[in-house]
């Protein structure tokens, strides 16, 4: 009798739930450690690292402190990070469609091979350019005047090098789905190529713009390397990252401070995560099928 | 005049012209400001050969010139710029890799040929740096692919909260490397060890399990990332495929090895690229959770190899990607750096293609 109890109770699909369950709080061991241990003292820290905070308004104490720190300045490096992420996202975004569009609708020998030469961007890897970049960087103050290092347009023009040949790519196939008519219709109706383009092309890119908007957000919103390199630990425009980074080598083993930055420099994207997981999760890897 | 010379010099202004005519354009809008439309070009006045060209391909208010005029101005702000910081960067880093470049040099450097490759092979550090990249991305594939393989199957099945867990798994994967490196180097040397017992000594102290630390991180990160790829292959596999070999009397391992593995050998073709490329081009993760630490013996077969008698030091979790930064940036050997940058890429670009077309012949199509 009991057996059948147990036989009908435990079914190999709750057996299967359970154990999905489980999995996925293990996954949050981490992100639960780093809450926990953000909310405590320097002292406490050290001395019980994984029991709960006694007094969790120390995590207010500590958000306070990053915030306020002249060498940490969570706020600015948010800023900087918002600004350089969404004007290189729209740039990206707009620059490559019209360049794929054109590549698209214009069957010539000349678009082949400048689309060949965008995709042969995809295989180089930023760790072959990133030495030649710096120098680029350099040469182009001394050739301009304008300074390009630490500045938001350096690093935001960078970022469009890097991003046209994935989402160029990306639009290119989707462009070549949309049937030509409703193009050729509007030239008859009047209107001019870029008309066309602005007013009815990129309204039908939608669900392939916010495929670009994920994939390229995410990696910029998070890059290091770049940054580093173009900006460095010490400058002016220092995005999130950056921050982080120097308060973990500046104030070495500072692990409360530490783990403060670092949820609150995750925060963002996990809130925006909570609204857009479909979108997210569509777009990090239908961006990497193709 | 020869026409073909002629040809030749058309083809040459149709390039400079596709370069300026943004600018052209920018001019243009300026004078319409005025009132004066600079394109306003009589097409039935005499002109000489080349005048006649640039006014009917270029600069005229014929259809075609608008045309090239308007494909020039949409293909030229992403196309410079990416000519700019990624073909030309690209390069001038083969260049530069040819050159004893180291910083203080910068526009003096001397052209040194080869040798930067040479001497990167006569460093042990390098060619253990090499190797240790290597395994980590043979295991990296190896963990990554298998959770997420195994993380997909469970999501897939028919359980109730699956959205919840598959957004769960997906979740590690939003964060920055960089962050997810200091996140664990606490969880590592702070949370673990106060345990006490066995789990005393970090992981990341002692140079033969430093890599299985870095491991554990990026599967952590990146396995929920893989896992989606996976469940949309395995939702592909046709119900009907499954049902049929049920009846037919196949257990569960027959099924998957049989029916469901062959059916998504697509999605583990790009799923091992994923892990392949990313493995290899690891920085931020690697620098934040050790900065390429801890030191530890060279092994005794390289150092053989260098007919080194006493085994040096070198960083175990000193891979390639983080190796040609610290080359450059603080050993100031820019042009070996650089070197070490092409052997990379050449390296990486053979072993991606080598994988795809390997994997490629497992594939069914249906």
């Amino acid at each position: 009798m009991k057996k059948s109890w147990l036989r009908k109770t435990f079914t190999p699909l709750l057996l299967l739930e359970i154990l999905g369950f489980t999995l996925m709080l293990i996954f949050f061991v981490p992100l639960v450690l780093v809450i926990i241990n953000a909310s405590k003292d320097a002292a406490e820290i050290i001395r019980t690292p994984l029991s709960l905070p006694t007094d969790w308004s120390n995590l207010i104490k500590n958000i306070t402190e990053i915030m306020t720190r002249d060498n940490i300045d969570y706020l600015s490096a948010f800023v900087n990070s918002f600004v350089i992420t969404i004007v290189s996202l729209i740039l990206i975004g707009v620059l490559s469609a019209m360049a794929a569009w054109m590549l698209v609708r214009t069957k010539t020998k000349y678009s082949f091979v400048i689309f060949m030469f965008f995709l042969a961007g995809m295989v180089i890897p930023f760790q072959v350019v990133m030495l030649p970049l710096v120098r680029l960087l350099e040469n182009l103050r001394g050739l301009t005047g304008i300074p390009f290092k630490d500045t938001y347009h350096g690093v935001i023009l960078a970022y469009i090098g890097f991003g046209t040949p994935l989402s160029v790519f990306m639009f290119h196939g989707f462009i070549k789905s949309i049937p030509i008519d409703i193009e050729e219709a509007a030239i008859i109706d009047g209107c001019t190529k870029p008309q066309v383009f602005f007013k009815i092309v990129l309204p039908i890119l939608k669900p392939v713009f916010v495929t670009m908007l994920v994939l390229n957000g995410m990696w910029i919103w998070n890059d290091y390397l770049l940054p580093v390199l173009v900006i460095g630990l010490g400058g002016d425009v220092k995005t999130l990252p950056l921050s982080v980074a120097s308060l973990a080598g500046f104030y070495d083993k500072e692990w409360a401070l530490i783990l403060t930055s670092v949820l609150m420099a995750a925060l963002p994207v996990l809130i925006l995560f909570l609204f857009a997981q479909k979108h997210i999760i569509k777009g990090m890897t239908s961006g990497a099928i193709k | 005049m020869n026409i073909g010379l002629r040809k030749i010099n058309f083809g040459v202004i149709s390039v400079v012209m596709f370069i300026i005519s943004p600018f052209i354009a920018l001019i243009a809008l300026i004078a319409k400001l005025f009132k004066v439309d600079i394109h306003n070009l009589d097409p039935l006045k005499k002109r000489g050969p080349y005048s006649s060209y640039l006014v009917s391909k270029w600069l005229g208010n014929s259809g075609s010139a608008q045309h090239n005029r308007t494909f020039s101005i949409f293909l030229m702000p992403s196309l410079a710029t990416f000519s700019l910081f990624v073909i030309y960067t690209f390069i001038n880093g083969v260049y530069l890799s040819m050159t004893n470049w180291n910083g203080l040099n910068t526009g003096h450097e001397l052209f040194v040929g080869l040798s930067n490759y040479v001497s990167m092979f006569n460093d042990y550090g390098f060619v253990y740096s090499l190797y240790k990249t290597i395994l980590y991305s043979l295991l990296n594939i190896f963990a990554i692919n298998i959770v997420a393989f195994f993380l997909a199957m469970l999501v897939t099945q028919n359980l109730k909260l699956k959205n919840l867990y598959r957004a769960g798994f997906f979740l590690p994967n939003l964060i920055g490397g960089l962050v997810l490196g200091y996140i664990w180097q606490f969880i590592f040397n702070r949370a673990v060890t106060s345990l006490g017992g066995s789990f005393a000594t970090s992981l990341l102290v002692s140079g033969d399990t430093a890599l299985l630390g870095l491991i554990i991180v990026v599967t952590w990160q990146y396995a929920g990332y893989i896992m989606m790829i996976y469940i949309a292959a395995l939702q592909n596999v046709p119900q009907d495929l499954i049902e049929a070999s049920k009846i037919d009397g196949a257990n569960a391992y027959q099924r998957l090895r049989t029916i469901i593995m062959p059916l998504v050998a697509q999605a583990f073709t790009v799923s091992m690229f994923l892990t392949l490329v990313t493995s290899f081009k690891q920085y931020d993760t690697v620098m934040s959770l050790t900065n390429g630490g801890p030191g530890t013996l060279l092994p005794q077969w390289i150092a053989s190899l260098f007919g080194l008698s006493a085994l040096p030091a070198v960083s175990s979790n000193n891979l390639i990607a983080l190796n040609i930064y610290q080359e450059a940036f603080s050993r100031y050997q820019l042009g070996v750096g650089q070197a070490k940058a092409i052997v990379f890429f050449i390296f990486l670009l053979s072993v991606s293609l080598l994988q795809v077309y390997y994997n490629k012949r497992k594939e069914v199509e249906l």
